[in-house]
């Protein structure tokens, strides 16, 4: 239940309130400045901008690896299960795919973890891959393994940097299909951080544009996209709407 | 080249040699104090088999000991360190004091404190000073090289600092600590060897005594076989350490890993 009241008409309650972040570092670098925002359950967020704008401090900061130097970041239903994932697939090279997707549930002692792993692993299109080690798989089921990893304790938020920038156009795709299932079927709330466009409207019920360093929130657009996107959903008018504006967000936020 | 003729061609051009060093000492009369013949050098071997057992045992076990224990007492300190910059910036100049004072220099002193009577001992904490120092010092390098994202995955889930050391850095230290042992296993045989040199004086009984006693005596044919055995030695430890390094890599390190051509 919700802390916050939400009414009917308010849609789903808020999960994560960031007021007033910004974060500078040590060495002087202002990563973030001012950050205002709230994110719902059951959106997918995607953090637009050049690289260096801050996204993926911004993902650490709401993963609470990172303190904010001002401002703060609530969970007005108390800090939920996360899952990360980072750009590399950031898996342990002497562990298996099993042992791998099973690190969360191991870390945090819950039962049933080779069940719930294999599951995991199952749901990502690696059902029989879970005795391979890392180095035998190719980039795209090394990024699977590590989806696995991060929804295998199911989280419910689930913070994604630039996971797919270093694959192929259509090991992307398809990722981007099946993470999309992954979202309406788990009910996952989703913060997505890219440089891409496309990526961003393709993916998104809203798209977060940021300007360059330091980073600030320049525009919040809301995409009316359906629920049940494909690779069909890329040709239509509506899409290409959706982009130009996402697109022309992106240049304005640039100058 | 196939596996068969990687193993073939150097045991061939070892018997050429050995059949040409025969050859040449038997031909031009060389004498046998100056340069003895292979069989004169195996002759050597089985007259003074039991005495040489016996020393190569000694050298043996005071090298294992000593390799033994620079491993655990490296890979202690190097945790120690990973856990505690600290007790890294207070100890680590010193381990490097000890790392560049020869082993050579030290050895009287070693000698004098643990008094002559203990002169294994002696012989186990020069061939330890030897060893210990690559475990250390790549050891710490693997626990500090941990994947940040995996540190911070770690976090994430409430990971303490057990559990990131014995999941994490562990594992990543281990082809460092591997690659340490091959070095440290040869240095330890040199150290004993060193130590034993300096120990001189009939106490000590391993292959480098061996070695002195015979040249002292002319029987070049001895220490050739002495020397012989040392090598044999060394080589055992490095084929021994590599098929541990194999066992424990092979299934997912990259140095593991074979081309496809």
């Amino acid at each position: 239940m919700c802390a916050i009241p939400c009414g009917a008409h308010a849609g789903p309650c808020i999960l994560l309130t960031l007021s007033g972040v910004s974060k500078t570092f040590d060495s002087g670098t202002s990563a973030l400045a001012r950050i205002d925002l709230n994110v719902r359950e059951r959106e997918f967020v995607s953090l637009l901008g050049p690289s260096g704008c801050g996204k993926s401090t911004g993902l650490r900061l709401i993963a609470q690896l990172l303190k904010p130097s001002a401002g703060e970041i609530q969970f007005p239903q108390g800090k939920p299960q996360i899952g990360f994932v980072f750009q590399e697939p950031t898996l342990m090279p002497w562990a298996n795919a099993l042992e791998n997707a099973r690190l969360p549930l191991d870390l945090e002692h819950k039962p049933q973890a080779d069940d719930r792993a294999a599951r995991a692993l199952a749901r990502v299109g690696l059902a029989g891959f879970e005795r391979a080690y890392p180095r035998e798989l190719s980039g795209g089921m090394k990024m699977r393994v590590s989806i696995a990893r991060a929804i295998a304790a199911e989280p419910k938020l689930l913070l994604m940097d630039e996971p797919f920038a270093a694959l192929d156009e259509l090991t992307r795709q398809s990722l981007n299909d099946d993470l999309l299932k992954l979202w309406r079927e788990d009910g996952l709330t989703v913060i997505f951080v890219t440089h891409s466009v496309f990526e961003s409207t393709y993916l998104s019920s809203r798209v977060v544009v940021m300007t360059p360093r330091p980073g600030r929130i320049a525009a919040d657009i809301a995409l009316p996209a359906p629920l049940n996107r494909d690779a069909n959903y890329r040709l239509t008018p509506e899409f290409s709407a959706s982009a130009a504006k996402v697109s022309a967000a992106l240049r304005e936020a640039m100058t | 080249m196939n596996r068969a003729a990687q193993i073939f061609i150097p045991i061939a051009l070892g018997i050429a040699v050995l059949a040409l060093w025969q050859f040449l000492v038997r031909h031009y009369y060389v004498p046998p104090y100056v340069l003895p013949a292979p069989s004169d050098i195996w002759a050597a071997f089985i007259e003074n088999f039991s005495s040489l057992m016996a020393s190569l045992w000694t050298t043996l076990s005071i090298t294992l000991e000593a390799f033994i224990l620079a491993t655990i007492g490296g890979v202690a300190l190097a945790i120690l360190f990973s856990q505690s910059r600290l007790i890294e910036t207070a100890l680590y100049p010193y381990a490097i004091v000890l790392q560049v004072t020869p082993v050579v220099a030290i050895a009287p002193l070693i000698l004098i404190w643990v008094g002559f009577e203990h002169i294994d001992t002696a012989l186990l904490i020069l061939a330890w000073i030897v060893a210990f120092f690559p475990i250390l010092s790549n050891t710490t390098l693997g626990l500090r090289s941990a994947d940040h994202n995996l540190i911070d995955l770690f976090r994430l889930y409430g990971a303490n600092r057990w559990q990131i050391l014995t999941r994490l850095q562990l594992p990543t230290a281990l082809p460092y600590l591997l690659g340490a042992m091959k070095v440290s296993g040869g240095l330890a045989l040199i150290g004993a060897v060193v130590a034993e040199f300096v120990a001189g004086s009939g106490t000590a009984t391993g292959l480098a005594w061996r070695i002195v006693e015979a040249g002292n005596r002319l029987q070049i044919a001895k220490m050739f076989a002495a020397l012989a055995l040392l090598s044999a030695l060394g080589i055992g430890i490095f084929f021994a350490l590599t098929a541990l390094e194999w066992a424990l890599l092979h299934r997912w390190h990259e140095s593991a890993l074979k081309k496809q051509n």
